[in-house]
């Protein structure tokens, strides 16, 4: 199967891209390499290429009640402008996607993970019965480009049309970009201050190359996939086929903020219902390990007297802690910030303690 | 270190022979491909490996890789301040970059090695 490509795949190795599949595209992991790409969004910016992820419109009379039936937050709470976090679930309350739901005047737009795009596209075709909702993929025509970091305002304020710095976090405007129309949005998965935007693919080259003249000087770097991971990591977000997955409910995921059992009937409720009830399910946590060797994806984990307690999710060397950090999902008696653990690292033991999380959080 | 001395292996670890003391440590190219390093696990002085076998360990963000014995030998020397100064592998891979010293066995010889011309052919065979 060929892999698909952004609008800005050109660009990308016109800018000496490393070039890897992901989600089923062709993305770029890096252009320098994880550190400095890391350090330019956390002090200057970077430019995110992340129009691989799924793109997709809702318009019609139901489309409310459509996509309060098909996910977990609720969508009725939501005013035009709003954007909030939420999950696709399935009736066994296990995670299809993790998304991002907008609400403009005339319509909703779902943000959904690249790698599910296909699966949740087939699984709202299989929902919409009974209700008259118009659902268009939106991810082909639109690109989207994140602009991360403190300086993201300053770089993107002067190409759009709206003052983007009234936007409070998880909120968006329909606005024009480079004179088209365009969503800016201050949403992002690094833990730093920045946008989203959205606006024609014919113009995703003219947006990269004007934020990035617009920012070199000061640090500012296209930024890859590599150095998302490590950011977000950081930042303590989960990552779907990670964190998240159809056999994890959301309280374990430790996302209870973004299930609404008291708003009706969905998709996944009863599941959920008894999900929350079961207080012996296992928690995420973080751990910070006592060397700097990386506690990879299926590390397992053990407690002090050497018994298998659990398992790491996603684990780096954090570049701005200067630190071995992992997510694992472990059980709720050794889940306390403090707690002793141990890892597993190729046949080594090495010992790692529970902190809190997020391991970074920016100052504001 | 001149790189036209040296040695190379497939497995991108450098050797030089000065009577019966190999010095060994890793490419140049395969640091600047693994980038990000974070970690250097070093072998005890004393041990014996045989070629071809780990010795040890070097991880980047992007992955760990076993070190494998260019010769056999023992280990007479490791490069102790290494592990806590990765970024001599990069800026310096063929001289503070050094990672072990091995006493090789009688009768080793080195045509299982690649010279600097061969290595660098074989690597421009790989992706990367």
């Amino acid at each position: 199967m060929s892999l698909l490509t952004t609008p800005l795949h050109a660009w990308h190795q016109a800018h000496g891209a490393k070039m890897v599949e992901f989600g089923g595209w062709d993305m770029p992991i890096q252009y320098t390499s994880i550190m400095p790409e890391h350090h330019a969004v956390r002090k200057a910016a970077g430019l995110f290429d992340i129009a691989h992820m799924g793109r997709v419109k809702f318009t019609g009379p139901d489309a409310e009640r459509f996509l309060n039936h098909v996910t977990t937050n609720d969508v009725r709470t939501l005013k035009p402008g709003e954007i909030q976090y939420s999950l696709v679930t399935n009736e066994q309350g296990g995670v299809l996607d993790d998304i991002l739901v907008y609400r403009f005047p005339q319509y909703f737009l779902l943000v959904v993970n690249a790698s599910n795009r296909i699966k949740i596209l087939d699984w709202l075709e299989k929902q919409r019965g009974g209700f008259d909702v118009t659902i268009e993929d939106l991810t082909a025509a639109w690109f989207m480009l994140a602009v991360q970091g403190p300086l993201a305002i300053q770089l993107l304020a002067p190409l759009t049309a709206a003052p983007i710095a009234d936007l409070v976090y998880y909120t968006g405007t329909e606005t024009q970009v480079l004179g088209q129309p365009a969503i800016v949005t201050r949403t992002g998965y690094t833990g730093e201050d920045g946008f989203e935007v959205m606006l024609p693919a014919s113009h995703a080259e003219e947006l990269a190359t004007k934020l990035l003249e617009a920012g070199k000087t000061q640090g500012v770097l296209p930024a890859g996939l590599g150095c998302r991971d490590t950011l977000r990591l950081e930042a303590a977000m989960p990552l779907y086929g990670h964190e998240l997955n159809e056999s994890t409910d959301p309280f374990t995921a430790g996302l209870a903020f973004a299930v609404k059992l008291d708003k009706g009937p969905f998709i996944g409720r009863e599941a959920l219902v008894q999900a929350k009830a079961n207080t012996a399910r296992p928690r995420r946590v973080g751990l910070q390990l006592a060397i700097k060797r990386i506690a990879r994806e299926g590390t397992e984990v053990f407690d002090t007297t050497g018994s298998k307690i659990g398992h790491v999710t996603s684990g780096t060397a954090s570049p701005t802690l200067d630190k071995s950090i992992a997510m694992a999902y472990v059980p709720k008696e050794f889940a306390a910030v403090g707690t002793k653990l141990e890892v597993d690292i190729r046949g080594q033991r090495v010992a790692a303690e529970v902190v809190k999380l997020p391991f970074y959080k920016r100052a504001t | 270190m001149d790189r036209s001395q040296l040695k190379f292996a497939k497995t991108d670890e450098w050797l030089a022979l000065e009577g019966d003391v190999a010095t060994v440590g890793i490419t140049d190219v395969a640091v600047e491909a693994l980038t990000d390093l974070v970690y250097l696990a070093l072998p005890t002085v004393g041990k014996q490996y045989k070629a071809g076998t780990p010795f040890g360990e070097v991880e980047s963000v992007k992955a760990a890789s076993d070190l494998y014995a260019p010769v056999t030998g023992e280990v007479i020397a490791v490069n102790e301040d290494l592990p806590n100064n990765l970024d001599w592998l990069s800026a310096d891979a063929f001289g503070k970059g050094w990672i072990v010293k091995f006493k090789v066995a009688p009768g080793t010889t080195l045509d299982h090695l690649m010279d600097a011309k061969g290595y660098a052919a074989y690597w421009d065979t790989r992706a990367h």
